[in-house]
């Protein structure tokens, strides 16, 4: 599968993600899900910018990542999927049921939402979401850098990377 | 009332960059009147761009003076950030990839105004960074 992470970030496009794992992972390409981000030319551009000539960016609406997941999971280029929010992943996994796991990379404050590590705030409805999403059997986890230990979801959830 | 001219350009970057580098150019130069510092540390896409919009509108309470950002990474939040700014503010100028160089540059510019300050510390940053004591660049250079 060449599709070897699928994140949740709320700053999509950062350096986290296009340094970060892109160097460990040797990433080729990133499947950026947003609806708006789909929508507007000049989103595109500025999330394009930020990211290497040697590296893809497919803009993709929900609907049109449903529909291609099976093409981008059959690239054999190493490639990283990515929403801005966990109903996006959640509505994705549930549109395919071919997504293995997904990394909770960065949710950040609003109101809300509790903090639950230092980079993952949740609002009720979200922590129910990705209980939901575990329990269907997909492996749920946050790390937001490779070097990071893989929090699973219940760790996450008793804020134990608070400590 | 103080003569000294307010700051005149943000640093935003990842993690405490842009402390860190303000901090050097303060301790080069004696001028900390030149320079904001901003860390995108554990902030979303949405709080760096209203943390840096509440900055730019502070420095700029006429509404146009401000300017330049610099920022570390093209990828970072901060310079998306910082894009999304420059739509609403065209006068404004925005360098990524900043280091120690370029910064030192742009305070002690004589150029006439912050865009052409800016050029002439991307020129200067570009310039600075080398492999010391030879290499493909041929002797190394002399750095700002």
């Amino acid at each position: 599968m060449a599709l070897e992470l699928y994140r949740i970030d709320d700053r999509l496009i950062h350096g986290q993600v296009v340094v970060g794992w892109g160097q460990p992972l040797d990433l080729r390409f990133i499947v950026l899900v947003d609806e708006e981000v789909a929508a507007s030319d000049w989103e595109q551009e500025l999330y394009r910018m930020g990211v290497p000539p040697e590296m893809d960016v497919y803009f993709e609406s929900l609907a049109d990542a449903a529909a291609r997941l099976a093409e981008h999971q059959a690239d054999p280029r190493a490639g990283l999927l990515l929403t801005g929010d966990i109903e996006t992943m959640a509505r994705l996994v549930e549109a395919t049921r071919a997504i293995p796991s997904v990394n909770l990379g960065g949710i950040h404050h609003k109101t809300g939402r509790v903090q639950r590590l230092r980079y993952v705030f949740l609002s009720p409805a979200e922590e129910a979401a990705l209980r939901e999403l575990s329990r269907s059997g997909v492996e749920v986890t946050a790390q937001d850098v490779p070097a990071a230990r893989p929090l699973p979801l219940d760790e996450v959830l008793a804020g134990e990377g608070n400590r | 009332m103080s003569s000294a001219p307010a700051p005149r350009a943000i640093v935003a970057g990842h993690g405490d960059f842009a402390a860190g580098i303000v901090s050097a150019v303060v301790q080069i130069t004696g001028r900390d009147d030149v320079f904001v510092a901003l860390s995108n540390r554990g902030m979303s896409a949405q709080d760096v761009e209203r943390t840096l919009r509440e900055r730019v509108e502070a420095l700029s309470p006429d509404g146009g003076a401000v300017a330049v950002i610099f920022t570390d990474l093209p990828a970072g939040s901060c310079t998306m950030a910082a894009r999304r700014l420059q739509r609403e503010r065209p006068g404004l100028s925005v360098v990524t990839g900043v280091n120690l160089a370029a910064l030192l540059e742009f305070v002690f510019s004589e150029a006439g105004d912050a865009a052409a300050a800016a050029a002439e510390s991307v020129e200067k940053g570009r310039k600075a960074l080398a492999v010391a004591g030879g290499g493909a660049l041929g002797g190394g250079s002399r750095g700002a």
